[in-house]
């Protein structure tokens, strides 16, 4: 296990990995159990990310796979070490027909990419290779030979992840304002 | 056209005269808050953005409730550290053991919660506040940060959905009861990105610490905040707060006439039976009588969701004179010093410890399988908390049973899953003997 490498700003994102498959309504509660929140390492927090699902994933997951998943993804509790523990497991993208909105907002805020598609969600086979073009909004199973579509980020969401995540653009914009 | 309220706190936050749902604005932050688990993060994302100061230390509340008194050396070095960054950037709020309380229990019985404010807290349930006509969202640790250094935030305007209920509660049915239901009726994202607003004539009727329940799970709905318009109890609730935040509420608001919702739910109250959710999500909601006599192993009463004083005095109500079943462990968990204090000088704490209940300061503790009552494999429990996710309260085999404070109770005594008028139709089996 080891993290996915994070992309670099101005580069075009393009995410090619094994399709890693859930159902709906996946919690943080279950991506990161609360036993583990009294760190904030990442690379512990990875160790454990899914353990309470799928207790065999950390063992499967290669650098740069993609995790694909049903509705509401991420839902219930706001704690950002789900989306670290998902980042350092070594995912370099999530793929669900749904986000709960804190998850979205911390996958935006810490440039984890993730994207909408219900198509992908409901076609999406474990084991497929994906290739998720976020900017482009697609995303292809080379496996299947398939090409979904999905939904593609408002100009100012995708400003922030230009931007390589909440912080920096609120440092911009400071720097701006103060000079 | 009309605004819902969340539309005009947003429009006023944000410099505007008006905000549509579905755009993006930037407001101005009134409240930001942290707790033990999120601060931390949050401390080392600001430190390593080079952030040196905070936006304005008297807007910023550190809470360090989840694993404390801490539980073991990890969290006691992180709730260290949220210490060391209260006292480097002397914020305001920041509450220690023996003064501290559940966050969500805390702030609005402080005062630093008003009407019309926008707050930002890393922690999913910050949506409770929403009762006093707030806008008040969960974010996560960089939202924090961003907001502790820049003082605002970014936020997409969320649509409302009114949910209008109807009738008065039937007996043992309360705030609790009614979102339980509310959640089975919609689903667990049936308000995903949207505001809850709760109204109609049993919203009127619930007191604020009902409120303060049903907006603290509008985010188990999937929502963005859930929020109750000002009326005189609101006003009363916010006058008798020890730093006066009825002083900063004039800014009450009010939906207009001709607010546009996504849609109106028509509830009838008088129609909700006592509730619980099964495992493992909180939209999985039927009538108690669906799964009474279940037997359990532990029942939780408190958490952000129930451990306000009305909270107690209705487990003491269901416990006065009876005994916690031999079976059954009992854990109690008051919100804030406060509600412990009240509740010792009006003798509710002596009902609940007589009835065979531990009583623990205040803590998140067991809700989300911290500490004070974790689940052994294959365990039940039923709890007046918020979730009820796979593992929420300890091993992944172990089940939680949503509940409001009278159907716990009762449970906790005839050591199943029970109403009230199960147990209470059974003569008492002696207090202190």
């Amino acid at each position: 296990m080891s993290p996915a490498p994070t992309p670099r700003e101005g580069t075009a994102m393009i995410f090619e990995g094994m399709a890693h498959t859930f159902g709906r309504d996946v919690d943080t509660d279950v991506i990161i159990p609360a036993r583990y929140l009294n760190t904030s390492d990442p690379a512990e927090l990875g160790s454990h990310c899914m353990e309470d699902i799928d207790p065999e994933f950390v063992k499967r997951v290669q650098p740069g796979d993609i995790i694909v998943a049903g509705e509401n993804f991420g839902c219930g509790s706001s704690r950002e070490h789900a989306p670290v523990a998902i980042r350092a497991a070594g995912v370099s993208c999530v793929v669900a027909a749904s986000f709960a909105r804190i998850f979205y907002r911390n996958a935006i805020n810490t440039a984890l990419p993730i994207v909408v598609s219900k198509e992908a969600a409901a076609g999406g086979r474990a084991g497929d290779r994906l290739r998720v073009d976020p900017a482009a909004g697609t995303v292809v199973d080379l496996t299947q030979g398939v090409t979904y579509t999905a939904d593609v980020f408002p100009p100012f969401m995708q400003e922030l992840i230009a931007c390589g995540g909440l912080l920096p653009y609120v440092k911009a914009r400071l720097a701006k304002e103060a000079g | 056209m009309g605004h819902t309220i969340v539309e005009k706190i947003l429009a006023r936050a944000a410099g505007r005269d008006g905000v549509s749902p579905g755009e993006i604005v930037e407001a101005q932050v009134d409240l930001a808050l942290a707790n033990d688990v999120t601060a931390p993060l949050a401390i080392a994302e600001f430190e390593k953005a080079g952030f040196e100061h905070v936006f304005d230390p008297a807007k910023v509340a550190l809470v360090p409730d989840h694993f404390t008194p801490n539980k073991d050396v990890r969290s006691a070095e992180q709730a260290k550290r949220v210490r060391e960054f209260a006292r480097k950037h002397a914020i305001e709020h920041y509450f220690e053991v023996g003064r501290m309380g559940i966050e969500h229990v805390l702030l609005p019985e402080q005062g630093l919660v008003a009407p019309g404010d926008v707050v930002v807290g890393a922690d999913s349930h910050t949506c409770t506040y929403g009762a006093l006509a707030a806008f008040s969202t969960g974010v996560g640790s960089t939202d924090f940060a961003a907001a502790m250094a820049w003082g605002r935030v970014w936020l997409r305007v969320p649509e409302s959905i009114k949910f209008v209920y109807y009738g008065s509660p039937k007996p043992w049915v309360g705030g609790k009861d009614l979102i339980l239901h509310t959640i089975g009726l919609i689903g667990v994202d049936g308000a995903l990105y949207q505001a809850m607003e709760f109204a109609g004539e049993a919203i009127t009727e619930l007191s604020l610490d009902g409120r303060f329940t049903m907006c603290n799970m509008a985010i188990e709905a999937g929502a963005k905040c859930g929020v109750v318009g000002f009326d005189a109890k609101t006003d009363a609730y916010l006058k008798a707060r020890p730093l006066g935040s009825h002083a900063r509420s004039a800014g009450a608001v009010f939906a207009s006439a001709a607010a546009a919702y996504a849609r109106v739910v028509e509830i009838d109250a008088s129609a909700v039976e006592p509730t619980v959710a099964k495992p493992h999500l909180p939209g999985n909601a039927v009538p108690v009588s669906e799964v009474a006599g279940l037997e359990i192993d532990q029942v939780v009463i408190g958490s952000c969701t129930n451990g306000r004083l009305s909270d107690l005095h209705q487990a003491a109500e269901v416990l006065r004179g009876r005994r916690v079943h031999p079976r059954v462990r009992l854990v109690v968990l008051p919100g804030t010093q406060q509600v412990v204090l009240e509740a010792m000088a009006d003798g509710t704490l002596q009902t609940l410890i007589e009835a065979g209940a531990a009583v623990s300061t205040p803590t998140c503790g067991p809700c989300l399988g911290g500490h004070m009552g974790v689940l052994a494999a294959g365990e039940r429990c039923v709890s007046t908390t918020n979730r009820n996710f796979v593992g929420r309260m300890g091993d992944v085999t172990s089940e939680v049973y949503l509940a409001g404070p009278y159907v716990a109770a009762a449970s906790a005594v005839a050591g199943h899953i029970a109403t009230p008028t199960d147990v209470l139709a059974t003569r008492l089996n002696g207090g202190r003997s």
